[in-house]
């Protein structure tokens, strides 16, 4: 399929979704799971951009996630900060401009972490990030205009764009945001940029050898991703109308995208995808049937299971039955010649 | 200036290069010129520096002291996918093929990144892919396009790190133990391959352990022993030198 095929089919399908759940889900509960889902679709695909095309692990989605919430929170206060100032009357800031800049703030984050951590290798660079999340968790707890430790309280709009009630609307941006992260994600794994991160994917030096400049590339995966985290996190605050370090933080966010691109499987586009929708309807399913503490317990079981049966993920497992199948014919049709 | 053949002025010209980890000497001012057109064999026993060598020419390594001159110009402080611009190209003693992407792949890289990224015309989309087959051709591995570099022999690993190392357009070419592990008439394949590359108008520098291949291929023999060189000629006088055989075989 070509690129722009592709993007034409998954609007289509953002719109299919759109109008489907808008008839279909009765209860406002399904609009706060979905976007869920959807939320985990965009940081997953976001993590894999670097995870899996570059093969560098990030531990530190929680931060960039974070990121893009708080600079939501400052933006929302920035109207009162101006009238309180310089007395004067701003209107507040739309939240598709929030998520916006959610993303440059968190890009910047993602270029620098780059440039500071990328001469790392594996096991090392995925503890840098860990450490980068503590770090600006840290600096958050101690600003005191986002309310520090003890959190900020974000009182949504009272109506609405787009008609519906606050949690559609939200849902329909995640949707687009979904719709936009998994068509830039695909378009980066067929083009030579895609090329290039899986050469520094498979051998850094022989890729330097053959001419890709690695550090370059693993700048741009990392300022790509980081901003896509960064706009997933950017409407949080309106999704949870109190925004503290200690969960905006949560290092759940950070398993959950290496945990769902592993399930699904990250050499493809679709893997994380695969891995967002399977573990975060689970996760829901089990929040609301069960527990909201099984998750971690979830995902942990469902990695080290996945790891033993499957470690490519369900694409690999899929692949490796097609190649099979493709093999067999081969020698049926050999045999058949001889 | 332009009464003088081309082939005198060097095409590599290595001066003062030294190279150490910690406080081991790797490379000790090592002085060096290869000519345009020339095939050069490097050899030492294990540990004496060449790959060392080969490492800091490429820009994997950098060396402290030294400096090197590729057709007139400095490489000091380029880093290795510049250099594979200018035109030098390397494979690795350990084949290092890209192992998630196919055969064709592995060779659209350095097309796509390193031919492309030089200045002048570009090759097209299906440019790169008619170069690809060629190249796999030239090395006998033209079945074999789409499979993974796992599917591959241990020689046919060797072919695909040259085809790669040549996909690169270069003028400057380090085959790293190419052969080492293969059997005779293996490496007899791989030589026919560097031979022609060589008449194609690619300078080789060839490091290898295998005296008959290094005897059958180089026009001139370089020695190096404990990261210093100590002997520069023709092949036939290098091995009959009293050091060389006593670095080899011992007092």
């Amino acid at each position: 399929m070509r690129n722009w095929t592709f993007w034409i089919t998954a609007a289509a399908v953002g719109i299919v979704f759109l109008v489907l759940s808008r008839v279909f889900f009765t209860n406002e509960y399904y609009f706060f799971a979905a976007y869920v889902v959807l939320q985990y679709i965009v940081l997953s695909t976001a993590w894999n951009i670097l995870g899996g095309y570059t093969g560098y692990i990030n531990f530190g989605t929680g931060a960039f996630f974070a990121i893009g919430a708080y600079s939501s929170a400052v933006l929302h206060k920035m109207p009162a900060l101006t009238e309180a100032w310089f007395g004067i009357h701003t209107p507040p800031i739309p939240l598709p401009v929030m998520m916006l800049v959610g993303g440059i703030v968190s890009g910047v984050l993602g270029l620098g972490t780059g440039y500071l951590t990328l001469r790392l290798r594996g096991v090392f660079f995925a503890i840098a990030t860990l450490a980068l999340t503590v770090v600006v968790q840290t600096l958050i707890v101690n600003w005191d205009y986002v309310g520090g430790s003890r959190g900020i309280y974000i009182i949504r709009p009272a109506d609405a764009p787009l008609g519906g009630g606050y949690i559609q609307y939200l849902y329909t941006l995640m949707l687009v945001l979904a719709v936009i992260a998994v068509g830039i994600a695909r378009t980066i794994e067929r083009s030579t940029l895609g090329l290039g991160f899986a050469a520094i994917r498979d051998d850094e030096q022989a890729a330097e050898a053959a001419g890709v400049p690695t550090l370059r590339l693993k700048l741009i995966a990392t300022t790509l991703s980081g901003a896509l985290m960064g706009m997933a996190g950017a409407p949080l605050p309106y999704y949870v109308t109190y925004l503290d370090p200690a969960s905006s933080f949560n290092l759940a966010y950070a398993v959950n995208s290496v945990a769902m691109p592993v399930i699904g499987g990250m050499t493809s586009w679709i893997g994380p995808v695969i891995g967002s929708i399977l573990l975060g309807t689970i996760q829901q399913l089990a929040t609301v049937t069960i527990s909201s503490a099984l998750n971690l317990l979830i995902v942990g079981l469902l990695l080290i299971g996945f790891v033993i049966i499957a470690p490519n993920g369900i694409v690999g497992l899929v692949r490796a039955r097609r190649r099979k199948r493709a093999g067999a014919l081969e020698a049926l049709a050999q045999e058949r010649t001889a | 200036m332009s009464e003088r053949p081309l082939l005198s002025v060097p095409l590599l010209s290595v001066n003062g290069l030294g190279k150490r980890f910690g406080g081991f000497v790797a490379l000790d001012n090592i002085e060096l010129s290869v000519a345009a057109g020339e095939r050069l064999g490097l050899i030492g026993p294990n540990g004496s520096g060449k790959s060392t060598l080969v490492n800091c020419l490429c820009g994997t390594l950098h060396n402290e002291t030294g400096s090197v001159l590729f057709d007139g110009q400095k490489l000091d402080g380029l880093i290795a996918h510049q250099r594979t611009r200018l035109g030098l190209a390397r494979s690795f003693q350990l084949p290092k093929p890209f192992h998630t992407l196919s055969l064709v792949d592995n060779l659209r890289v350095p097309l796509i990144y390193a031919v492309n990224a030089r200045p002048g015309p570009h090759l097209s989309l299906a440019e790169v892919e008619t170069r690809c087959h060629e190249l796999l051709r030239q090395v006998g591995l033209a079945d074999k396009a789409r499979r993974l570099p796992r599917d591959l022999t241990q020689v046919e690993m060797r072919k695909l790190e040259l085809a790669r190392a040549v996909a690169t357009q270069p003028r400057l070419l380090f085959a790293d133990e190419a052969m080492a592990g293969l059997s005779p008439t293996e490496v007899e394949e791989i030589i026919a391959v560097l031979l022609r590359l060589n008449e194609e108008g690619i300078t080789i520098v060839l490091i290898e352990h295998i005296m008959r291949a290094v005897m059958s291929f180089s026009t001139r023999l370089v020695v190096l022993v404990a990261g210093q060189k100590i002997a520069d000629g023709l092949p036939q006088d290098v091995v009959r030198n009293p050091e060389v055989e006593r670095a080899y075989l011992g007092e």
